[in-house]
């Protein structure tokens, strides 16, 4: 600047502050000019036309609404898309009378109470100049027979909207999520994020799942025209229109065929199953069983169904994968058995004699084993392979609660995955901090012991056993789980990979991870706990088996599979990744009530570890990639993924 | 006795400020009456408003100016301890943080910091006047820029521009250097590309919009749209007070408040809508003629700063409604609806009035 200024002289410092002033009296002259200007313009130039447009009474400006991105899974089959239905849409300023109208039409269509109660929730949150619809759905024979009566109904329109469709029905819907209408909380959440003129015309929102927490890619940019109407409030002419942008599609890495064997292998059970790629974090599958339609949402759900959902004692609306909460039972055993050797506390020609049971010094108080009799002569590995209770009892008590959970919690016990999805619960891995904090009590030795087997306060979701597997697979690399490989862009077609994002990178000794591995090996072999699951496989499976105390019966309850109903009975447990030399797949399933995890949990990642990896399917697939409806001529805005999303 | 005190009281009153700001009162409660709907409820909050104006703005005419300045330091530091406390416990409505909920009420401290900024800043040059240098400017603006980006931070985009802009005036004025004034504006001009490339698209969205309101007619663009239909049909001599079709008919929105003037155009046409710049012009130019009088520094910053700001609400509102420039929200002085804007105005008009009554007393020769 080098600007300094001298104002000794008064009349010297009026004379420049009135040269400042000039200036801006000449600014104020101009900006006012145009100001004036501007008013001519439309008060003298242009009247005519603004006062056609005021007297025709208004402009009315019509959205138009984007249509929403599709969802595919990783192979390009695809899980939602869009069909045009009939609709029936009355714009109630055209109408003579609204009652009339809307009962001459019931005697040509059915209209519904539920389809009125619908109009009339949606007619007092629109303008009247806007169409709402009276009947979604209409088959062509109603279409028909309304076109031909069309002129005794002014201001009813057949339109053909949008509509989301699955068609899969239940396939994977917790993990695809679903749309719905969108309610007044929604309403309030799109205000808060300055989304809510991008949402007029746009009559759902997605509501669970990918759905939700992709809605801003999929959602796409509201388009609108703006129309001149007359008095009457016909449309005379379209003044200026923008067209919409459809939302991106996504496709997700979830592999349909894999997903549908799973669902049907449980075959009315109830449970989960995840399953990842170790190296990417990929979820290949995020099965909740049982699922329900997606389907039955779009439209709003009527009460029956939506009753029949949400009493159901199979509690099908909740997602398992990620809300299921269960104790981890001797599926935890490798992560302990980590632990002991990365201390240092277990040295690998450390062998036990398995009497069957393990007592505390100073107490009388027999932790028992699962097998009576004892192991025998047990190591590291053979205590995997045969899951031996005694071998973990005291390897917890030489680790400690702190040090057991704090090596654990680097395979993402106790705390949310961060899957791309919302919903998931945390688990819990208990710490005397902890249990002071919820109970006010100190914390027992005896706690240690039972968690060294899983048991205890522990607490998974499957998706956080499946991301512990897959970590352990990984050789400790831990990779943030995702459901979401790739946003296609609407416009452009071109594809955005998601990035794979490294959570946690444990560092493990080598020898240390293949005695662990060896042990999960041999489990899958003959003499291990799921010696049948391996049988004949083609290709090495690391396992372990596991059997969860069902929770919400009372803990002291007696357990006799034989005398207590089949609800009460445990879960089952069983995790796996193969080929175990270079795993391309990691697994958590927990079957409800299964009893054991070798048995019924073990062969349903087994034939999901068959597809996967060598492309056997176990029965008629309803997903089939051939008959995709990529070409099918109802689908809209169909995704062209260039390149094969995955590695 | 009392007649003398009233006499003296009145004495300090401007005239023809005076005159004028009661003309535009008039026509802004015709207006308020039509817009509301013919509600006397509303009229007669505004009338009340009114009053604690004339109040106010009678109380600092007959304030001298240099007890004024006496304040300039305390007010402004008081504001600045308010606007932290907001950023840090300010209550959060529509996602900004901008109130102070004090338990009884909420006050909204950059409301405050439009007077007290311009306040400050013209006592710190009067303090420095004949020993100005470069660093003094630099100063000024940390005193200036502190607030605003408090303000702008909350967000509210609109007061940390009229803040900025009251600010601003008075170092323009205090002899800031052209060459510096010219430098900034080309070196922001240049930096518009690469500060544009660093937004998010959400962002360039938002301002896109806000410059070009027609790509959201189904938002911020349905007030403009609306608004300059009213405007238009207005024509040249207006339908007449209550006979404005899209202002009864509820087509134009915030109508007694920010979007008020659509109203008056609408009604008054091109005639009324001139009659009204004229108005503002008068009070504008006596303003300036009372700056270019002044004997002090300070109440000449001051008082030229007033002028400045109160043009640049007229400008800014008008040409929102208008269309010419982007909506943000600022009432049109008298016009609006609303006892804040009308307080900060009574005190802007009680200080004109002030400097102007008292200027033999003060100078400083």
């Amino acid at each position: 600047m080098g600007y300094s200024t001298e104002l000794k002289n008064h009349q010297n410092e009026q004379h420049k502050f009135r040269v400042r002033l000039v200036f801006l009296i000449l600014l104020v002259l101009t900006a006012f000019s145009a100001l004036l200007g501007r008013f001519y313009f439309l008060q003298v130039y242009r009247y005519d036309y603004y006062q056609t447009l005021a007297e025709n009474n208004r402009i009315s400006i019509v959205p138009i609404t984007p249509n929403r991105g599709l969802i595919s899974d990783r192979n390009g089959i695809i899980l939602a898309h869009n069909f045009f239905v009939y609709t029936l849409e009355i714009t109630p300023s055209k109408t003579d009378d609204l009652q009339d109208t809307i009962a001459e039409l019931g005697e040509l269509v059915e209209i519904s109470a539920t389809d009125l109660k619908r109009f009339k929730k949606l007619r007092a949150q629109s303008h009247t100049f806007e169409s709402i619809p009276i009947r979604t759905h209409l088959n062509e024979y109603e279409a028909a027979k309304f076109a031909v009566n069309r002129f005794r109904f002014p201001g009813v329109e057949l339109k053909s909207r949008l509509f989301r469709h699955y068609p899969y029905g239940t396939l994977g819907t917790h993990g695809i999520g679903y749309i719905s209408r969108i309610n007044e909380n929604d309403l309030k959440q799109l205000k808060e994020n300055n989304q809510l003129s991008n949402y007029k015309g746009t009559e759902h929102i997605g509501k669970a799942g990918v759905e939700q927490a992709y809605e801003a890619e999929l959602h796409g940019i509201t388009g609108f025209q703006q129309v001149e109407i007359d008095a009457d409030g016909r449309a005379v002419r379209v003044l200026s229109s923008a067209s919409p942008t459809s939302g991106n599609n996504i496709v997700l890495s979830m592999d349909a065929k894999l997903q549908e064997i799973v669902e049907h292998e449980f075959a009315g059970r109830r449970g989960a199953l995840v399953a990842i790629q170790p190296k990417t974090g990929e979820v290949l599958a995020m099965v909740s069983m049982p699922s329900f339609d997606a389907n039955l949402f779009v439209d709003g759900i009527d009460y029956d169904n939506w009753n029949n959902l949400n009493n159901s004692p199979d509690k099908p609306l909740i997602n398992r994968s990620l809300k299921g909460i269960y104790p981890p039972g001797s599926t935890f055993k490798p992560f302990v058995a980590l632990a002991g050797l990365e201390s240092g506390k277990r040295q690998p020609p450390f062998t036990i004699s398995d009497p069957g049971y393990f007592m505390l010094p100073n107490s009388r108080h027999r932790y028992r084993d699962w097998k009576p009799s004892g192991h025998g002569a047990v190591d590291m590995r053979k205590a995997i392979t045969v899951s031996c209770d005694t071998f973990f009892y005291g390897l917890a008590v030489e680790l400690g609660i702190e040090r057991l959970t704090d090596f654990v919690r680097h395979f993402g016990f106790g705390e949310k995955t961060n899957i791309d999805i919302q919903g998931e619960l945390s688990g819990l891995l208990p710490t005397p901090t902890w249990k002071q904090k919820r109970f006010k009590q100190p914390w027992y030795m005896g706690e240690t012991v039972i968690v060294g087997i899983g048991q205890g306060y522990t607490l998974v979701t499957p998706m956080q056993l499946a991301y512990a597997t897959a970590t352990l697979a990984n050789n400790g690399k831990a990779i943030r789980p995702h459901l979401v490989n790739a946003i296609v862009d609407a416009k452009t077609n071109q594809v955005k990979m998601l990035p794979h994002t490294t959570a946690d990178q444990l560092t493990l000794n080598a020898e240390n991870l293949e005695i662990v591995k060896l042990g999960m090996m041999d489990v899958t072999r003959p003499g291990g706990t799921a010696a049948a699951v391996g049988a004949n496989a083609g290709y090495d499976i690391a396992a372990k088996t596991g059997t969860a105390q069902v929770v919400g019966i009372k803990q002291n309850e007696k357990y006799n599979e034989k005398l207590i109903a089949e609800r009460h009975r445990d879960h089952a447990w069983f995790i796996a990744y193969a080929p175990a030399e270079d795993p391309k797949i990691a697994i958590a399933v927990i079957v409800e009530n299964g009893s054991h995890g070798g048995s019924t949990a073990g062969p349903i990642a087994r034939k999901a570890m068959d597809y996967y990896l060598l492309g056997k399917v176990p029965v008629d697939p309803a997903v089939d990639p051939s008959t995709a409806p990529a070409a099918d001529s109802t689908v809209i805005n169909a995704p062209e993924v260039e390149e094969e999303p995955h590695d | 006795m009392i007649r003398q005190w009233i006499g003296h009281f009145i004495r300090h009153i401007d005239s023809i400020l005076l005159a004028t700001v009661l003309m535009v009162l008039v026509v802004a409660l015709m207006v308020l009456y039509s817009a509301s709907g013919q509600s006397l409820l509303k009229v007669n909050a505004q009338l009340i408003n009114i009053v604690v104006m004339m109040v106010v703005m009678l109380l600092v005419a007959n304030t001298q100016p240099q007890h004024i300045e006496r304040i300039a330091l305390p007010a402004y530091l008081f504001g600045l301890t308010l606007l932290i406390a907001v950023a840090l416990i300010g209550d959060i409505s529509h996602g900004a943080r901008r109130w102070l909920n004090l338990g009884i009420t909420k006050i909204q401290p950059s409301e405050l910091m439009k007077l007290a900024v311009p306040i400050m800043l013209a006592w710190y040059f009067s303090k420095r006047e004949s020993m100005l240098r470069t660093a003094d400017y630099v100063v000024a603006g940390v005193i200036l820029l502190v607030p605003v980006l408090l303000i702008a931070k909350q967000p509210d985009l609109g007061t940390a521009t009229l803040v900025f802009a009251s600010g601003f005036y008075v170092i323009f004025l205090a002899g800031l250097s052209w060459k510096f004034i010219f430098g900034s504006a080309i070196a922001f001009g240049a930096a518009l590309p690469i500060l544009w490339s660093m937004l998010h698209d959400y962002q360039r969205r938002r301002v896109e919009i806000l410059i070009d309101p027609s790509q959201d007619p189904l938002g911020a663009g349905y007030h403009i749209i609306q608004a300059t239909i009213a405007i238009g049909s207005g024509g040249m001599t207006g339908k007449g007070w209550l006979n404005g079709t899209q202002s009864q008919l509820d087509f134009v929105p915030e109508r007694t408040t920010d979007f008020i003037f659509a109203v008056f155009a609408e009604e008054f046409g091109l005639v009324g809508c001139s009659l009204l710049l004229l108005l503002f012009t008068i009070i504008i130019g006596r303003a300036f003629i009372i700056a270019s009088q002044a004997k002090s520094t300070f109440a000449r910053l001051l008082a030229g700063s007033i002028a400045a700001t109160f043009f640049t609400y007229c400008f800014v509102n008008m040409g929102m409604v208008s269309g010419i420039l982007p909506v943000v929200g600022i009432p049109l002085p008298l016009v609006s609806y609303g006892g804040t804007s009308l307080l900060t105005l009574g005190l802007s008009m009680g200080l004109l009035m002030s400097v102007q009554s008292h200027k033999r007393l003060v100078a400083t020769d």
